[in-house]
């Protein structure tokens, strides 16, 4: 991929909100930009940091560490000047609201900006008060668009393709963004998508996503390719929606015992940060199917090449 | 106890075999070996069993496949005072019972595997009948969090319950429900909304009279009505351990002709008593759900009659003189049953309309298949737990001929008709009638 003026547009979206934001043949055209990034992304030409002198602010009303710094590592990479905003630390607490959070920020002018809520729709809100393309980096329950790309690249490059594939999402479903990302971008692309959950965990509904519902981890994970394990948010389950973890651990955990009821090779993902003893036995999330390193690596590619798609459909909206 | 049985062949011969689920009504016997059956029904004679075969002559007396007692409390662990696995095992031999669930509101709650574990064990050691616990439902029985139903199960729990309390929150029980729906393990509630039940029996007239609280029907059927919601929107295999009301036998019956997974349980005083005998102010008679009206009574008889009332328990509660001979407002609720239910249930059979068969079913099989068990059943194959019951005996119940170690028994003094003269588990003869 070369220098700014011929850029061709990637996708039409104006911002990532979702995964429906993008139609399965430019879904392709993003994996194609960031396996292209995953490759060279560290040693771009000068003349390839297409986001030279533009400005990116990540507000972040949740915390996260990991998606953060890789919205901001992106960013810089495409020589983008990058702001953090922690929300949480500052004017929220002094009762100002989205929206006024928002005309602040949309004072200041900036071309990016990457937003994370606790409350679903709440990216959405925004982005029709400010005049900037806005990703969605995790709003509520509902999605979390760049997380399912970034999963999808990974698979991508071990099988070489998506169609055809099955995969497995197991545990907190119901909670789960992440999961929901997923399924409508694997369900869109050809895959065949299972959940494997105690039903207190399952979204009613599910089936109607077109995903195929299991209760135990044996029929689950029977002759799968990808096995994706959800993170439990321990803090919210215990005698809840599960009765302990230790239970959960027994019935639901990814363990070498149940692993080996997929199929053989299958890839061991987990979008972090793990509960090791809880959904995911260390010796499988560190063993050899496991390829949760290269997700967190395939996440600044395809950041990357989220920021440069809507960098082009901006300047594609300009000059008509 | 029940470990190692009797190794040599026995035949149960000359009896009337009736197990209306297997087709079973002759005259016959019941061959067995190694504590399961080897034969049963007309073909088994003395002439036919041989001379191989220990004979035993049940002289024409009704042969019935042992019963199994879905709500049996004991003290085990931590009230032995009341009542041991051992001591109930006594008294649920004496009455024919060859089963005994137990409930999880001991102490400690029965919420853990480790604590199922202990209780099979200690049965094994100890108790001369079968015995399987349900498990709590919520976490020391306390409604706030789900037990961890699917390790309990694992553990040798029959079914999860919260015994004498029912989960009032509907949101923690919904998903106590789906969630034991994933693991196929039965719930089993106990139908009383609380914020209705502060009395100390039934809300009426006799109440009024007495100057005592009253706990009205429609403190039952309110908690029905949202456990049956709460199954229809789960899907979850349900039962209601006791109605005591006319009206909660409406609700059943709606359930019923959805096709919803629901079953349901009366006890055997709800069945032959009414709120008249309290008389007194007799706490032997203070019982939860409260003694209701005789139209009640009836309504419950003519239910078990019909099939919409399941199972009949004892709904055995050993109480002891310290909590029972008490001002009836300050005393325990509860009474002792396993040696008097059988008696009981038979003078139904006698005076009412309901017919020995579905007795049979009622005390036996019905509850025995709900729970998933192999007993409750006479076919080859099956283990040999079965009971030899005299219709016509008569016997008078006085403490001093109660096997439990509590004697608040409804029945002291009376002279009850029908009885087991012998009671058979796994092969072994664990109770004859001595008068």
């Amino acid at each position: 991929m070369t220098s700014t003026a011929t850029r061709p547009a990637l996708f039409k979206a104006q911002h990532l909100l979702a995964i429906s934001d993008l139609s399965p043949v430019e879904i392709s055209a993003v994996l194609d930009l960031a396996h292209h990034y995953a490759g060279s992304g560290k040693n771009l030409p000068h003349g390839d940091r297409v986001l030279s002198g533009q400005t990116q602010v990540n507000l972040f009303f949740e915390n996260s560490t990991r998606t953060q710094s890789s919205f901001e590592l992106a960013g810089k990479r495409l020589g983008a000047d990058v702001m953090n905003m922690a929300v949480s630390t500052s004017s929220l607490s002094k009762g100002e609201t989205v929206l006024d959070t928002a005309m602040t920020i949309n004072a200041m002018h900036p071309d990016f900006l990457v937003v994370r809520h606790q409350s679903s729709g709440a990216v959405e809100l925004l982005s029709q008060k400010v005049s900037c393309a806005v990703i969605n980096a995790g709003d509520g329950q509902h999605e979390h668009p760049t997380q399912a790309l970034l999963d999808a690249l990974t698979i991508r490059r071990h099988y070489g393709k998506l169609e055809g594939l099955t995969v497995a999402i197991c545990g907190d479903i119901l909670h789960s963004r992440v999961a929901r990302s997923n399924i409508h971008l694997l369900t869109k692309m050809g895959v065949r998508v299972r959940c494997v959950a105690p039903t207190t965990l399952v979204p009613s509904g599910l089936p109607n996503f077109g995903v195929e519902v299991f209760r135990d981890m044996e029929t689950g994970l029977a002759g799968v390719d990808v096995v994706m394990m959800l993170r439990l948010q321990v803090e919210r389950m215990s005698g809840a929606f599960i009765p302990s973890l230790k239970e959960f651990y027994q019935f639901f955990g990814l363990t070498e015992e149940t692993l080996a009821f997929a199929r053989p090779g299958a890839l061991v993902m987990h979008p972090g940060p793990m509960n090791r003893g809880v959904e995911i036995d260390s010796s499988v999330a560190d063993g050899a199917q496991s390829v949760i390193r290269e997700q967190v690596e395939m996440g600044v590619a395809v950041r990357m090449a989220i920021l440069d798609g809507l960098d082009r459909s901006r300047r594609a909206g300009d000059t008509p | 106890m029940i470990g190692s049985p009797a190794r040599s062949r026995r035949a149960y011969v000359n009896a009337k075999v009736l197990a209306p689920m297997q087709g079973l009504d002759c005259e016959g016997g019941i061959l067995v070996e190694d504590g399961w059956i080897l034969a049963v029904g007309k073909a088994v004679t003395r002439e036919s069993v041989g001379a191989t075969s220990t004979v035993i002559d049940c002289k024409g007396r009704l042969l019935i496949p042992g019963l199994v007692d879905m709500r049996v409390f004991t003290g085990e662990p931590g009230s032995e005072y009341r009542e041991t696995l051992a001591s109930a095992s006594e008294a649920a031999a004496a009455g024919g019972v060859t089963t005994m669930i137990v409930m999880p509101n001991t102490k400690p709650v029965i919420d853990d595997a480790a604590i199922v574990d202990y209780v099979l064990r200690r049965a094994r050691d100890t108790a001369k009948v079968r015995v399987a616990p349900m498990a709590a439902v919520t976490k020391g029985i306390a409604g706030e969090q789900m037990a961890e139903i699917g390790l309990l199960k694992r553990a040798g729990a029959v079914a999860v319950t919260d015994a004498v309390r029912a989960v009032t929150n509907a949101n923690i029980f919904r998903r106590a429900l789906t969630y034991a729906r994933d693991f196929d393990m039965l719930v089993v509630g106990h139908a009383e909304e609380p914020s209705l039940s502060g009395g100390v029996m039934n809300a009426g007239e006799m109440a009024s009279r007495l100057g005592l609280a009253g706990i009205p029907a429609m403190s039952e059927v309110i908690m029905l009505e949202r456990d049956l919601r709460l199954v229809e929107m789960t899907g979850a295999r349900y039962h209601v351990a006791q109605v005591s009301s006319a009206l909660s036998l409406d609700v059943i019956r709606r359930a019923k002709d959805k096709g919803l997974p629901v079953t349901c349980g009366v006890s055997i005083h709800h069945l032959v008593l009414n709120e008249t005998d309290i008389g007194a102010y007799r706490t032997f008679f203070k019982l939860t759900p409260p003694l209701r009206s005789e139209d009640d009574r009836r309504a419950l008889v003519a239910a078990v009659a019909d099939g919409t009332i399941d199972v009949i328990v004892s709904s055995h509660d050993p109480q002891s003189d310290d909590t029972k001979r008490l001002p009836f407002g300050e005393a325990a609720f509860g009474a002792v049953g396993l040696e008097t239910m059988l008696s009981s249930a038979l003078t139904l059979s006698a005076n009412e309309n309901i017919s020995l068969s579905r007795l049979v079913e009622a005390l036996s099989q019905r509850p025995s298949s709900i729970l998933g068990l192999e007993q409750g059943r006479l076919q080859a194959g099956a283990p040999a737990d079965f009971t030899v019951v005299d219709p016509h005996m008569s016997w008078k119940v006085e403490d001093a001929s109660l096997r439990s170690r509590s004697k608040n028994s409804p029945y002291e003094h009376r002279t009850l008709e029908g009885r087991a003269v012998e009671t058979v588990v796994a092969g072994r003869s664990v109770y004859e009638y001595a008068p």
